[in-house]
């Protein structure tokens, strides 16, 4: 390399801009739009409108909590119980039993993998950008939910394997976990004042994460339209809000009695 | 009828690419309240340099907003506390009597200090290199309406085209992102009808350099805050949408893959 020349020398340009990254050798197209951050944003905002979609469903199916017995064929039932065994028979003369759930399944498995690879590598890439000032800095756009994505998404995680352990695999030993017995087994968990709280602060995180998720997310995917754009953060707090309401009234429910099991509503009409 | 001002400076001092820097505390005594920001530092030099000590460097040149070439973080807040002001349009009527300043550099791992309150900034001339050439015909003006441009476009793309190149959206971002810088530069030649022949290889272009250097947005808004013109992040969800299309439409052509 030629020794730098007297401008470059008080500049100090060509001195010590690197890149921080190497540009990576090109994948054939739809693959190489993973390569870049700004196609990364893009698939988290994608990947975020499906968690999005399934959050908002998953509420409103548990909203039948709320229902308490139902009678259905004769027999006294819980409406969640039956609901989860509608959701098994989802389209079932086009698929099998719980294939269309499984699908769905699959769907979201990978939707979060995407979702949280993304997540993880511009939050490398963001964290090698090294903008640490010495002196206190002031914010004044940036939000505790903008800034703490990255936390609450952990979080969220953290809580979904909980969840899960906790009412579908049923590996909490202090309820007794039954398969199918949905209403019982909320009833179970949610009593513990612990888990309850659990669940609580957890939809306190989703619903932040939510606040500024939606809000990015139109930036991301270029949904842009200077009259509407302040109605992109009504929804994202409307959504969260809806998120937070319903989320979090189950755990309270339970712990107030509103929600409970008992057994002896059960069983065939007299 | 100025009043003056006595103030207290902590100003970022490092001698050099590779040296250890370090806050250095300075009176800034008898200060005229009509003073701009860098006329306020240009008198702590000549003190300085009573002293026989070697002068704050810090970045300017056309000293009237329009250069991009000032810019520096004042109390944690880049281009201080005025909104849509560049450094050098600061006034010290904006401060108070007593008050401690402190100054420090843009901080970015793709904006190295050379000396002092001085980065440098070459990386934003790389996403601009990229970008490619125009054609600028010299000689008479072009007739007026030749090229029908609505009022409307003409209208956005002049607020892109407002960008000085100053960083101090690269310096406020929390990501170190050139997002704002960037997406100003695209809009201001891809909303034009000139500038339609290399819209999309161009974008594909300037975002992949920009992001070899930068950090990734997460659409905090701290750029506009900082930006002396404003620059609205409306141009950053404008890239996005044209860098996605670019990726298929550049594929599209002969002979690409
Ligand atoms: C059901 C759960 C989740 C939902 C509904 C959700 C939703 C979203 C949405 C809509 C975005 C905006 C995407 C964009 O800006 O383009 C986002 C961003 C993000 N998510 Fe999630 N997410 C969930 C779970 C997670 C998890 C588990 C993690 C991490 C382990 C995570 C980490 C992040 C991060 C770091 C961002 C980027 C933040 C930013 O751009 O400011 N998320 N999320
Ligand atoms: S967008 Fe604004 S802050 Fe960024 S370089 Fe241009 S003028 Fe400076
Ligand atoms: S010195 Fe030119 S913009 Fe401030």
């Amino acid at each position: 390399m030629a020794a730098p020349t007297a401008t470059e020398k008080v500049t100090g340009a060509n001195s010590a801009t690197r890149p921080i990254r190497p540009r990576p050798k090109r994948l054939p197209f739809p693959l190489s739009l993973y390569q870049t951050a700004v196609g990364k944003k893009w698939v988290m905002a994608v990947t975020g409108i499906a968690l999005l979609g399934f959050v908002l469903f998953h509420m409103f199916g548990n909203l039948k909590l709320y229902l308490g017995v139902i009678e259905e064929n004769g027999e006294r039932v819980y409406d969640v119980d039956i609901y989860a065994e509608y959701l098994r028979d989802l389209l079932v003369p086009l698929f099998p039993r719980t294939w269309f759930l499984w699908l769905l399944r699959f769907g979201l498995i990978a939707a979060f993998g995407l979702h949280i690879h993304a997540a993880y590598s511009l939050t490398r890439l963001n964290l090698a950008t090294n903008n640490a000032y010495e002196s206190k800095r002031d914010w004044l756009a940036a939000n505790f939910a903008s800034r703490s994505m990255r936390y609450t998404g952990v979080i969220v995680l953290a809580y979904l394997i909980f969840h899960l352990a906790d009412l579908t695999w049923g590996w909490i030993p202090s309820t007794d976990w039954e398969r199918g017995e949905v209403q019982a087994n909320v009833v179970n968990s949610l009593s513990n004042p612990v888990v309850a709280i659990i669940y609580i602060v957890a939809n306190v995180m989703l619903a932040v994460h939510i606040f500024h998720g939606v809000y990015s997310m139109f930036q991301s995917l270029g949904i842009n339209n200077p009259r509407y754009n302040q109605l992109r953060r009504y929804l994202a707090a409307g959504l969260a809000a809806v998120i937070l309401v319903g989320n979090v009234s189950f755990p309270i429910a339970v712990l107030t009695g509103l929600i409970d099991y008992d057994p002896s509503l059960l069983g065939p009409v007299s | 009828m100025s009043t003056k001002l006595n103030l207290t400076l902590s100003v970022w001092r490092q001698p050099g690419p590779e040296a250890r820097g370090q806050f250095v505390t300075y009176p800034a005594n008898g200060i005229p309240d009509d003073a701009s920001f860098l006329e306020m530092l240009d008198m702590v030099n000549e003190q300085l340099i009573e002293q026989g000590e070697l002068p704050i460097e810090f970045p300017h040149d056309c000293r009237e907003g329009i250069c991009g070439t000032c810019g520096v973080m004042i109390n944690g807040r880049a281009h201080g506390q005025e909104r849509g002001t560049a450094t050098c349009q600061l006034h010290m009527r904006k401060f108070s009597d007593g008050d401690t300043i402190v100054i420090e550099p843009w901080r970015a791992a793709a904006f190295p200090v050379v000396r002092d309150l001085v980065v440098d900034r070459s990386p934003l001339d790389k996403i601009i290199e990229a970008g490619g050439f125009i054609s600028a015909p010299t000689g008479t003006a072009p007739d007026a309406n030749e090229i029908p441009v609505p009022k409307e476009v003409a209208d956005s793309a002049m607020d892109a085209a407002a960008c000085i190149g100053c960083g101090a959206c690269v310096a406020a971002c929390p990501n170190s992102a050139a997002q704002l810088f960037t997406s100003a530069k695209l809009w201001h030649l891809n909303s034009l009808p000139q500038g339609q022949a290399e819209r999309f290889r161009r974008t594909e272009a300037m975002v992949e350099t920009m992001e070899s250097f930068f950090g990734s947005c997460t659409n905090h808004g701290e750029c506009t805050e900082a930006c002396p013109k404003e620059i609205s992040q409306d141009f950053i969800a404008y890239m996005n949408r044209d860098y996605m299309k670019s990726l298929v439409y550049n594929r599209r052509l002969a002979g690409q893959r």
